[in-house]
């Protein structure tokens, strides 16, 4: 029965996306030009790749704010690394903002699993915190586009097949493996476990803090991920706008997406029919000509919106559960 | 018959409370054994204990004559000791396969999920116990019976020697009983040991073979089922000294205050009608489940009934939020008062005065001259104890903070008081004081209500007793022929049946 929702939910996404494209098409002719399609593409790998991250946390009944923060740690670290020390070759920036962003995200799981707090206050803190070190970090200075190697800004540009560029084909490729783990390894399995009861995943002998760690510094690296994505997709990194906001795009798309804020529920191809709207909606808004000022706002609503119908959900799948327990 | 699991001097406290206190069990392969007795009497910390949920304070348990530490419920599945709970632990969102299959699979944290041969074993399992349940569906939305069934699946699957079920059919209807029996017959044959914790002695003698009574903690007797009578099973359960108390005299009863009639809450109760007179003491006894609490709350108007009526004072009443009951007079002292009686970080003025906002903050604004006063006077009528009545009532003792919930209702001045199991958990000291404040009270011409699952207190206090079983009432007892046994007798039900 909820397999049939989740479906329809799925469906219910692949036809707001249509109507979208269709809507706004008629309105304003203009969208439906390979060029908004290539603008399209390329809002979406930077979402993706952190909605992967994110969507694990949230399976597992947490939630990570301070993506957003990470993605401007792990942009500025990569840049200055590009400015700084051109000699090196350009993979050492694009490792070491991983390697910043798994960091970030293992310190969160460690505050979150040491004193049993709950994630969403202790990411609050990080996510102003790690802005901080940003601004530390960088001494307030952007990372200029000419700092930005070549190579990397081109594999938001050059394409190996169908003229895809390399980082919508690299997000993608993300996707794909985060479903292949989630669905066909334990340990992808025990998240969905610990998310859908936490109290009992210990008694089926699940090691909830390993795996609790695991999820936030996996969302940590693939947000250092979208940190190197902004620089090969914008050129610069700023201090005070790189990533900025990213946490709210990146939970709705996953719960536009159909994962459950309550954890256990969720697929990765919803979540990737998700974030193609949401990169619908962003694209779309300012070609009809809305301020950035609603733009926001209807973010906000599609949360809202999204919330209600999971709420809904459960609830009736609760009452379906009760009302065969009541009649005995 | 050798024993496969052997208890020897098992005692557990909890926070200095003994519950179960030097009991030595032998449960042997090949037997259904039943652990019976009344709530609190020990049989599930028992189970519990073997189960590797709770460690003993003190005693020891062998496995097949060696000694073992169970120490956690993923050390005694690896034992082989596997707890069915009455409403089972699962994974809602995953599938039944995956639930049979989480925490037995082997390999490392990236080995692959093997869904094919998963679904076929899954499969294989529901077919070896006859029942039809899809694998591949979510556990969420299965019927109680259904989740019992994939935890007994698990437990097949785990090979468990000893299988605990703890009340397994108090949600089941007849049929689900049935196949549940037959399977659990099956189980034994094979040489498992199955413990079952029940009420119901009818499917006890059904399906077990030797019986264990419970009460205060200690095991009384362990004998071939066939060995007792009903009411000798009975009198061993509750066959404590019976203690004493005044029963309050000369106190005029009065007119029908409480007047129920056919009340109805679907899956909860059904056709309850009793009165309750102004001076009158009424108890309502029955075993924990019967519906006792789901009747009360609903004439409180927490969870208002289907059908039936409620009059108070001969008047027709509606009630459908505890504010009409309050402003209707009566009370509702709740019986889980750390859920749903106290504001555990407020103060004790502020506890007692919360059901008269009128009186306290006339236009609004607490004036804390008049709470402190009114406070202070119930502090001293009903001898709470505290240091001060600005203290928060979470540092009172357990009986005191229930005076003070008690005197917050009597700030309402209620003319009709229903209290949910009020003593329990309170020392033994405290409850005779709170005996003859309720004496007190329906001298005062109250009419009360009163829910106890302790057989003494009710015969000591009560007028009349009502029992509850299964939803609906099964007895009224006028104190000159209430008795221990005749209270039992209606509250423990006669079968399965009877709940459908």
């Amino acid at each position: 029965m909820i397999g049939a929702l989740l479906a329809r939910r799925e469906v219910g996404l692949i036809v707001m996306i249509a109507l979208v494209a269709l809507v706004v098409g008629l309105i304003e002719p203009r969208f439906l030009t390979a060029e908004t399609l290539r603008i399209v593409t390329l809002a979406i790998p930077l979402i993706l790749v952190a909605a992967m991250g994110q969507m694990m946390v949230i399976l597992a009944r947490h939630v990570d704010l301070s993506i957003g923060a990470i993605l401007g740690f792990a942009a500025i670290v990569a840049g200055m690394i590009f400015r700084d020390m051109p000699q090196l070759p350009t993979i050492v920036g694009v490792l070491a903002a991983i390697a910043c962003g798994a960091v970030l995200g293992l310190a969160n799981g460690l505050v979150v699993t040491t004193f049993n707090l709950p994630s969403i206050i202790v990411t609050l803190g990080t996510l102003s915190l790690y802005r901080g070190l940003v601004f530390l970090v960088s001494g307030s200075r952007q990372v200029d586009p000419q700092f930005i190697p070549r190579g990397l800004i081109s594999m938001s540009q050059t394409s190996p097949i169908f003229g895809i560029p390399w980082i919508v084909l690299i997000a993608f490729a993300i996707a794909l493996a985060t479903w292949a783990f989630l669905g066909y390894t334990r340990t992808g399995r025990q998240i969905y476990a610990i998310g859908s009861n936490p109290v009992a995943a210990p008694l089926r002998s699940i090691r909830v803090t390993p795996v609790t760690l695991f999820v936030f510094t996996l969302s940590g690296a693939l947000a250092g991920v979208a940190g190197v994505m902004y620089a090969a997709r914008f050129g610069y990194v700023n201090p005070g706008i790189t990533g900025v906001g990213f946490e709210f795009i990146v939970i709705a798309a996953v719960v536009v997406g159909g994962v459950s804020i309550n954890g256990g529920v969720g697929s990765v191809l919803g979540v990737t029919l998700g974030v193609i709207f949401l990169g619908m909606v962003n694209v779309a808004l300012p070609i009809l000509g809305v301020s950035a000022f609603w733009q926001s706002a209807i973010y906000g609503a599609v949360i809202l919106l999204a919330l209600v119908v999971d709420r809904t959900v459960r609830i009736r799948g609760a009452a379906a559960l009760t009302l065969s327990r009541g009649t005995a | 018959m050798t024993a496969l699991v052997s208890a020897r001097g098992v005692s557990k406290s909890f926070a200095g409370v003994e519950v179960l206190r030097d009991v030595d069990l032998d449960l042997a392969a090949g037997e259904v054994h039943a652990l019976l007795g009344e709530n609190g009497a020990g049989k599930s910390t028992f189970a519990r204990i073997v189960a590797g949920v709770h460690r003993p304070t003190s005693g020891t348990i062998a496995l097949g004559g060696a000694p073992v530490d169970i120490a956690s419920p993923v050390i005694a599945q690896s034992l082989g000791i596997t707890l069915i709970h009455q409403e089972p632990i699962s994974f809602p969102d995953l599938s039944v396969a995956e639930n049979l299959v989480l925490g037995r699979s082997a390999g490392g944290p990236l080995a692959r999920v093997p869904w094919a041969a998963m679904t076929r074993d899954a499969r294989r399992l529901m077919d070896v116990l006859g029942v039809r349940i899809d694998v591949t569906r979510p556990m969420r939305g299965l019927s109680i019976a259904d989740q019992q069934m994939v935890e007994i699946a698990r437990a097949l699957a785990s090979d468990a020697r000893l299988i605990i079920m703890d009340e397994p059919t108090a949600s089941l209807t007849p049929n689900e009983v049935a196949t549940l029996f037959t399977i659990a017959r099956r189980l034994r044959d094979e040489g498992r040991a199955i413990v079952f914790i029940s009420h119901r002695l009818e499917e006890v003698r059904d399906l077990c073979d030797r019986v264990t009574i419970f009460r205060d903690g200690a095991r009384v007797e362990t004998a071939a089922i066939g060995a007792l009578s009903d009411a000798e099973i009975i009198r061993r359960m509750i066959g404590r000294p019976h203690q004493d108390y005044m029963h309050k005299t000369g106190v005029a009863i009065g007119g029908v205050a409480l007047k129920i009639t056919g009340l109805t809450r679907r899956g909860a109760f059904a056709d309850i009608s009793f009165d309750v007179r102004h001076g009158e003491i009424v108890g309502m006894g029955g075993l924990v489940g019967a519906g006792r609490t789901d009747v009360a709350r609903a004439i409180f108007g927490v969870e208002p009934a289907d059908s039936g009526t409620i009059e108070i004072d001969g008047k027709p009443a509606t009630i459908r939020e505890p504010s009409d009951a309050i402003a209707l007079g009566l009370a509702f002292v709740p019986e889980d008062r750390a859920v749903a009686g106290i504001f555990r970080s407020l103060s004790v003025e502020a506890n007692i005065t919360a059901a008269v906002p009128g009186k306290i903050a006339p236009r609004g604004f607490i004036r804390r001259a008049v709470e402190k006063t009114l406070a202070a006077d119930a502090v001293k009528r009903l001898r709470i104890r505290l240091a001060s009545v600005r203290q928060p009532i979470g540092e009172l003792s357990g009986g005191n903070q229930q005076k003070a919930i008690l005197a917050r209702w009597l700030m309402t001045d209620p003319s009709v008081l229903i209290l949910d199991e009020p003593t329990r958990g309170i020392d033994i000291g405290v409850k005779a004081e709170f005996y003859d404040m309720i004496g007190d009270l329906a001298a005062q011409g109250r009419a009360i209500l009163l829910i106890s699952s302790e057989l003494p207190e009710l015969l000591a206090l009560c007028d009349r007793v009502l029992v509850m079983s299964e939803g609906r009432l099964t007895a009224d007892i006028p104190r000159s022929e209430a008795t221990q046994e005749r209270i039992m007798s209606a509250a423990v039900p006669a079968s399965a049946g009877a709940a459908a």
